[in-house]
């Protein structure tokens, strides 16, 4: 299958930075999760429920919507500490990227190792701007909003495309499509 | 039966649709109300989430959505419309935005109802989540509850985008084929946000007219009585609202399989709410408690008001409906007495005045308990009541919510500091200085600003400037009182003259009665000393309103 492949573009702040990237993760996985599944007899499963809240950003006029779940925040926060402290190190340019790739594992026969086939990959593009007085940094602050509120548009219209979505596993191969490993939700593997 | 789509998995899909319809309205009006949203996420499958996402029902959101669909689905040409407006405290409203939930003809018939079509379902609410935060309306709710509030109002038929003003933007939210037509959710929302005059009561007729048209053109009667809504009736509705509502929570315990469509089991059944209500409630206990709960009735009640002008002045129509509002959280208080000790809303009522409330609450009582004791519908009742203990907790606090509005009448403070420097040449000086302290003057002796504030929100309730006395606050909504209001700016220099004349020292009467024209700079230095020493003298009254203020 081929892989859908979505970039978006976030000029920001320095102080901005994780959290305009947190938004748009967030978002993303907002779609991408569903409540954990429990397989009963039969071949079928019911599905847990997703919470949701809301975010307001301390360095943004935003608000975003994020799933309740504390470990994928903590995961999510953590790579995105990880980026941004790679962005500053990089020093120069302060251009930088990361990507959210969703997979599907395929068990491939002994002795190839695993697959993992992407089938949706987001990649944000940062461009760091450094601002002096703190009139642009207010400006910022609104001009960034806005540009995020686009963003979500942007996602949201994507994802109501319908596109290629895995097949909802059996219990058996449900680690190959699903991030079993939370305790509250179920996102796609990524 | 139609040869593509069997009679289960119609009903499926009816009943997909018509719980959509409701949770969308309950998620736009949520993000509507001013505070953040949390609910918690439950890995165990408890059956009573619809669409696998926990989102609270706010029972009058649920009750005023279910009255306007009247038992009817979206379909081709009747689409269901939530209009979110802003109503500032003068009384000037205006459309922000419309969400639309439609249906064409466009049918795709090879998708599976109660796999493919659920999961888009619920695809599209997460979209409506993240959406609802987005549009400019969402920061405006925010910061809503001093100059103005968000009303909601939903109705069903065609949609209505006159009202959002030039050039307004739309943003699709998202759309799910289904075997009967396409459902499509989209926000139309206003970009020019430069303010209406005071248009709202030639506006209000037409509005009463659509709602009261849509029921009318209706190919079959409903069974609910064709009026404007009401809020006497609304009251004593409450009682009646549960078995709706217990309705609405219907629950649907969804199996999906993993093999082929074929072998989907679909069961649907009631089930007993559980675990995750408590968190619900914990949730509403969150944001801060007073606000959270006037603002949830204020913004569904006055939604009625257009068609409140039916019944009366609006403004007499408003409290009223507080009062009604409140009333419905009473039943719950008395329900559940251990919880929250029951009474202390009590005193309120006499405060909102009517007669009628109190044989209300009483009639609402039994049947709520009768009601509680038959059903496990226990999840509305603890929302309700945390919000009756929202309530209770800060009867004043409601209260108060609704004077703080009033505050906004400290938004003229610039204003008068203008105009003071107009008038009093003598103190143009020490503008400044003098400016500070005489501003503060008309507002050191509490007894007198509420009465002249007050009027100024005559469509409000009365009452509670600084702090809130919230003793006076019964009456004052009724009465309009356009005595020197701060609204009107040429009257506003002569009231704080008279200020001025009341409550200064002789010394600076007489400066004050000396024609402007006439004194010197000369005087006004020698005159200089006496000012001070009697702003010295005042310091104390100065430090205690400060103090009153923080």
């Amino acid at each position: 299958m081929n892989c859908r492949s979505e970039v978006l573009e976030v000029s920001v702040e320095g102080r901005q930075v994780e959290e305009a990237m947190l938004a748009v993760l967030h978002t993303v996985l907002l779609h991408r999760s569903t409540g954990k599944f429990h397989y009963k007899k039969e071949g079928t499963y019911s599905i847990g429920t997703v919470g949701t809240q809301d975010v307001d950003c301390d360095f943004i006029d935003f608000t975003y919507v994020r799933v309740s779940s504390e470990e994928l925040d903590r995961a999510l926060r953590k790579v995105v500490g990880e980026f941004k402290d790679a962005l500053r190190n990089s020093g120069g340019d302060g251009l930088g990227q990361m990507s959210l790739e969703f997979y599907q594992k395929k068990k491939s026969r002994w002795p190839f190792s695993d697959e993992c086939i992407p089938w949706e990959v987001w990649t944000v593009k940062v461009h760091v701007v450094a601002l002096a007085t703190e009139q642009e940094r207010q400006i910022c602050r609104e001009k960034v909003g806005e540009k995020l509120c686009e963003k979500i548009i942007n996602i949201v219209e994507v994802m109501n495309r319908h596109e290629y979505l895995p097949k909802m596993p059996t219990q058996s191969e449900v680690d190959n499509v699903f991030d079993t490993g939370l305790r509250d939700v179920q996102p796609y593997l990524y | 039966m139609e040869t593509d789509l069997n009679s289960q998995d119609r009903k499926d899909l009816d009943k997909f649709i018509k719980f959509f319809a409701l949770k969308t309205v309950q998620v736009i009006v949520q993000a509507r109300l001013g505070e953040k949203i949390c609910t918690r996420s439950s890995s165990s499958p408890t059956g009573s989430d619809w669409f696998n996402l926990a989102i609270k029902d706010i029972p009058e959101v649920t009750h005023e959505a279910k009255k306007a669909l009247a038992g009817q689905l979206p379909a081709v040409g009747r689409s269901m419309c939530v209009e979110i407006s802003l109503k500032t405290s003068e009384g000037d409203s205006m459309e922000l935005e419309i969400w639309c939930l439609e249906m064409n003809e466009k049918c795709d018939k090879e998708i599976k109802v109660s796999y493919t079509v659920y999961n888009r379902l619920s695809l599209l609410l997460k979209s409506l989540l993240a959406i609802t935060r987005v549009t400019p309306a969402y920061r405006l709710s925010r910061k809503q509850g001093h100059e103005y509030v968000i009303l909601y109002r939903i109705y069903f038929g065609e949609v209505q985008l006159s009202g959002l003003g030039e050039g307004f933007q739309t943003v699709r939210v998202g759309t799910v084929g289904t075997p009967v037509g396409t459902i499509t959710l989209s926000c139309a929302y206003r970009i020019n946000l430069a303010f209406m005059s005071t248009r709202q009561f030639e506006r209000t007729p037409p509005i009463m007219g659509i709602i009261i048209d849509h029921f009318v053109d209706r190919p079959y009667p409903s069974s609910s009585p064709m009026h404007p809504c009401n809020y006497r009736t609304a009251g004593e509705d409450t009682g009646v609202i549960y078995p709706s509502v217990e309705d609405s929570q219907e629950v649907c315990t969804t199996s999906f399989s993993t093999s082929p469509p074929s072998q989907c089991v679909f069961t649907v059944t009631k089930a007993h709410f559980q675990t995750p209500t408590p968190v619900v409630t914990d949730t509403l206990r969150v944001p801060m408690a007073g606000l959270a709960f006037s603002h949830q009735l204020s913004s569904s009640r006055l939604s009625y008001q257009p068609a409140a002008l039916g019944v009366g002045s609006a403004d007499l129509a408003y409290p009223v409906v507080f009062a009604a509002g409140l009333n419905a959280t009473h039943p719950h208080q008395l329900m559940v007495p251990g919880k929250e000790g029951g009474v202390p809303l009590a005193p309120n009522q006499p405060v909102h005045g009517t007669q009628a409330d109190q044989e209300r609450l009483a009639t609402c009582t039994p049947s709520d308990r009768t009601h509680c004791a038959a059903t496990p519908s226990s999840s509305e009742d603890t929302e309700t009541v945390s919000n009756s203990s929202e309530g209770r907790a800060s009867p004043h606090d409601v209260l108060e919510t609704i004077f703080v509005r009033k505050v906004g009448a400290f938004v003229n403070k610039p204003i008068n500091q203008v105009t003071l420097t107009s008038l009093d040449i003598p103190f143009a000086m020490f503008a400044p200085k003098n400016l500070e302290l005489e501003d503060t003057d008309p507002m050191v002796n509490p007894p007198d600003s509420p009465e002249t504030e007050s009027p100024l929100q005559g469509s409000l309730h009365s009452d509670g400037s600084s702090g809130g006395s919230s003793g006076n606050t019964h009456d004052d909504f009724v009465m309009i009182d356009f005595k020197p209001a701060f609204s009107k700016d040429d009257i506003l220099p002569m009231d704080l003259g008279t200020f001025y004349r009341e409550f200064q020292n002789p010394p600076q009467l007489s400066s004050l009665s000396i024609d402007i024209g006439a004194q010197s700079m000369a005087e006004d230095l020698d005159s200089l000393p006496e000012k001070l020493a009697v702003h010295e003298k005042n310091v104390r009254e100065f430090d205690a309103f400060v103090e009153t203020l923080q």
